[in-house]
């Protein structure tokens, strides 16, 4: 039990800590900002540890962290092949022609508001379906290897996307258009030089929600079949035998992963809209 | 009119697509056939031949439309071929989990908002959480609540629902709740109101469109939530497990027919949570 209470009582402490600190005017500096959220990180996984320890819990309904991370240091090899196999093949690719596929569809409708009128309504019904329903039509389409999951990830990332492209590059103003015109520019270069960037706002919402929504994707798919690894083929076979160390260690590497290809979208989108007000701190 | 025309003539485009996809992917079949027995099909014979194939590659949508007419119609809703029973087990799941991620992200959006180091300590990590591709866990739960001793899947289904859709709640009524200004807050305090008055007479009512936007998004995730809870381990009832049946047993029909039943449902979903806006709307005395 002794566990246990080491476990609430450093959780307490930091908790008392972070009181403090949030309390204070040096919070709102760059560094607070990032050392509340990892103190409390930190103790959630004390806390995880103490419980699973302080009441022995058994490792098949929840192993401890260190379990997870002992694991995860053995089993270094395994969880790259997977790695690769989901993310790098499946979900990025999937992503990037979802991406690219939005991004011409949109393009080509836009000069006809007729289309773009009734698209609009039906991309966002379309977005709000539950998508990954087509995911065991797909695989039986593409096969069990990877083309499947980029399909898969395809069709889930292409609609959030459309809808949001659609709605950017209606987002410059009459004014702005108007001054374009006065400048006698052609649709492509008012395209090119107001409205794309006048989009991506819009067009980086549409890709942040499609980065998560493309991991989740290619991981569903592999639930209906696919070659003997890849994430989501680990996590239902070390399910059903039990090991949730290893099912656990793939859920490390499926957020790292989905967080990281949500902070790499972020990245780009303080870069490329760094005019925005809402990048503008 | 106006309106629904754009609407209808993308729909009609879409069939149309659908038709053509639909010949070009099955016809491959038709002359396969042709072929081990030794026969020449013209094309017009190849075409009819794709529109009505048992197993078919693509389903045209009339055979799709027929399928899902007999799931919803063709025998009692309690009949474990009908997609009405199927559909209400899905619906199920997906309202628990829609309350159980109302509750969470109301009451923590109410945290955060109240105190700063839960803001500063959780918000982060409510926006990490939704990176983590719940598909991952959705085994996970499932078993684990049957190792614990929880009886049935509706509350690991529920807690996938919840998971997906609290997300939406939360930024929303974070949005909402802070989105009274200093002003008004002043006045409340010229009042004399302490700290829960200010939260129900200001707080709460300014909040409410800021809610009713996210519920939205919220039942959508909810039943992404549900169906994905209801794929990955042998799950026998609901629409996501009709689904697995279908890819299972290679019948692609059945695999058709529960699509689109589930996209009828989060349409209806979707509708029912705007006519419940629009009669809060009315009731707090907002002008259409």
């Amino acid at each position: 039990m002794s566990a246990l209470w080491i476990a609430v009582a450093v959780w307490l402490a930091a908790w008392a800590l972070n009181v403090w600190l949030a309390g204070r005017a040096a919070s709102r500096s760059r560094l607070g900002k990032m050392l509340v959220p990892i103190i409390f990180g930190a103790t959630v996984l004390v806390l995880w540890e103490g419980l699973v320890r302080g009441l022995n819990v058994a490792p098949v309904i929840l192993p401890p962290p260190s379990a997870i991370a002992a694991k995860i240091a053995t089993s270094l090899p395994v969880l790259w092949q997977d790695f690769a196999q989901t993310i790098l093949k499946g979900a990025i690719p999937g992503f990037l022609i979802g991406a690219g596929a939005a991004f011409v569809v949109a393009i080509a409708i836009d000069r006809s508001p007729f289309l773009q009128k009734g698209l609009l309504p039906v991309g966002n019904f379309v977005a709000a379906l539950p998508i990954v329903g087509l995911a065991p039509i797909l695989v039986m389409w593409f096969g069990f290897d990877w083309q499947s999951k980029a399909a898969v990830v395809v069709v889930m990332v292409f609609f959030p996307i459309l809808v949001n492209m659609v709605a950017g590059l209606q987002a410059s103003e009459r004014m702005q258009r108007d001054l374009m015109a006065t400048w006698g520019a052609s649709y492509w270069q008012t395209l090119v030089k107001l409205r794309l960037p006048a989009a991506m706002p819009f067009i980086f919402n549409g890709l942040k929600i499609a980065s998560t929504l493309a991991l989740i994707g290619a991981i569903v798919a592999e639930f209906f079949g696919s070659p003997v690894y890849g994430m989501g083929f680990r996590i239902s076979t070390e399910v059903g035998r039990l090991g949730l160390d290893m099912v656990w260690a793939e859920i490390a590497v499926a957020a790292l992963a989905g967080s990281a290809l949500y902070g790499l979208v972020s990245l780009i989108e303080r870069w490329v809209t760094f005019w925005h007000p809402s990048q503008r701190h | 009119m106006k309106r629904a025309l754009p609407v209808l003539t993308v729909l009609a485009g879409l069939v149309v697509l659908w038709y053509l996809a639909a010949v070009w992917m099955n016809s491959t079949w038709v002359y396969d056939q042709a072929e081990r027995s030794g026969t020449e099909v013209p094309f017009g014979e190849m075409v009819a031949q794709t529109m009505n194939q048992d197993r078919p590659l693509l389903p045209p949508p009339h055979q799709v439309g027929a399928e899902l007419w007999k799931g919803l119609f063709g025998q009692a809703v309690t009949s474990k071929r009908s997609l009405v029973y199927h559909g209400l087990v899905t619906l199920k799941g997906t309202m628990m989990g829609f309350g159980l991620g109302i509750a969470f992200g109301v009451l923590l959006a109410m945290a955060i908002v109240r105190f700063r180091v839960m803001d500063m300590s959780v918000m982060p990590w409510a926006i990490i959480s939704q990176t983590v591709p719940i598909v991952a866990l959705a085994p996970m739960i499932i078993t684990v609540a049957s190792q614990v001793g929880i009886e049935g899947r509706d509350l690991p289904k529920a807690i996938i629902a919840a998971y997906l859709s609290f997300f939406p709640v939360l930024v929303s009524m974070v949005k909402g709740l802070r989105s009274p200004d200093q002003m008004q807050l002043d006045l409340l305090r010229t009042y004399g109101a302490g700290e829960g008055a200010t939260f129900l007479k200001l707080r709460l009512p300014a909040s409410m469109p800021y809610f009713f936007a996210s519920l939205k998004v919220a039942i959508a995730a909810s039943l992404v939530g549900t169906i994905v809870g209801e794929l990955p381990t042998g799950a026998i009832e609901g629409l996501g497990a009709r689904m697995l049946i279908g890819s299972q047993f290679g019948e692609p029909l059945i695999m058709w027919a529960s699509l689109f039943a589930a996209a009828i449902l989060a349409g209806l979903l979707i509708v029912a949570v705007g006519f419940v806006e629009r009669a809060a709307r009315k009731r707090m005395g907002v002008p259409a």
